[in-house]
């Protein structure tokens, strides 16, 4: 068991640990919180994967972005006085049934396939510049894809999350 | 044992499991969103391990990199629909919510 294996199992024990709190707390608060220090382990597994620019990113957009963006949503729906944020859950029992049989089977799967794997280690270096190459070359219809879809997301999140002023008089 | 390939499938495969669990179960929408994310992390994780032990350096890495984009897209339409429930209906529980127009 050398220090790279340690260092997985660390991580994925926080990643676990943490989503698991995230899923069964009754609080609204903890699940925001313990999500971050989900997406601070899974950033953890990518760096041992070799994907250091993916790491960063994760911790960029989803730490500083989509965390923020579920943070300000649990604050805008519920009342500041109301003291009581916790939540109730719902069809325990079929979906305890539902996710056991889907998680089983996967596991299953992981487990039993033959999967094709390469030997050999490659050097372990930079992955931003091949990244950044690809993006521009083999890549870049998606990438142009990708920076439409995003304007059409803000534009629309805008739109639909704005104030009506003329309903609002009115009532 | 050697950390390998089968590890971080099994990672994933939990990761998944609980995201699924809690979309499935949780009355808060924003809870769900929140499982949602926990799924596409598990997705996202499987991308990046089939690139590191599959020989496919970098193609995995890209996926992961439009899955994080989508993602971003997806939350930020979702809340405001979640905001704008919100305003219509003062509740954001999904079994409460079942009128299409007030």
């Amino acid at each position: 068991m050398n220090l790279v294996d340690i260092i997985f199992y660390f991580f994925a024990l926080i990643t676990l640990v943490s989503a698991a709190i995230t899923v069964y707390s009754r609080n609204i608060i903890y699940s925001a919180f313990s999500l971050l220090f989900t997406f601070f382990g899974v950033a953890g597994i990518y760096v041992l994967l070799n994907a250091d620019f993916i790491a960063v990113a994760q911790i960029l957009i989803y730490v500083g972005g989509i965390l923020m963006l579920l943070v300000f949503g649990v604050m805008l729906t519920h009342k500041v006085i109301n003291v009581e944020i916790k939540t109730g859950i719902l069809n325990v029992v079929p979906g305890s049934i539902i996710t056991a049989i889907i998680g089983g089977t996967l596991c299953g799967v992981f487990v039993v396939t033959d999967w094709f794997i390469v030997e050999g280690v490659p050097p372990i270096k930079s992955t931003t510049t091949e990244i950044g190459t690809m993006f521009m070359t083999k890549y870049l219809l998606p990438f142009e894809i990708a920076s439409v879809v995003l304007l059409v997301a803000l534009i629309g999140a805008a739109y639909i999350a704005r104030r009506d002023k003329s309903k609002n008089q009115s009532a | 044992m050697q950390v390998g390939l089968s590890h971080y499938l099994f990672l994933s495969g939990i990761l998944f499991a609980l995201g699924l669990y809690g979309v499935i179960t949780r009355r808060n929408a924003i809870l769900v969103l929140m499982g949602i994310e926990l799924i596409l992390n598990a997705a996202n994780i499987n991308f990046i391990a089939f690139a590191r032990y599959g020989g496919m350096q970098i193609d995995g890495q890209m996926m992961a990199v439009f899955v994080i984009i989508l993602a971003a897209a997806e939350a930020a339409i979702a809340l405001a629909i979640v905001l704008n429930i919100y305003k219509q209906f003062k509740t954001v529980n999904v079994d409460e919510i079942n009128k299409l127009k007030e």
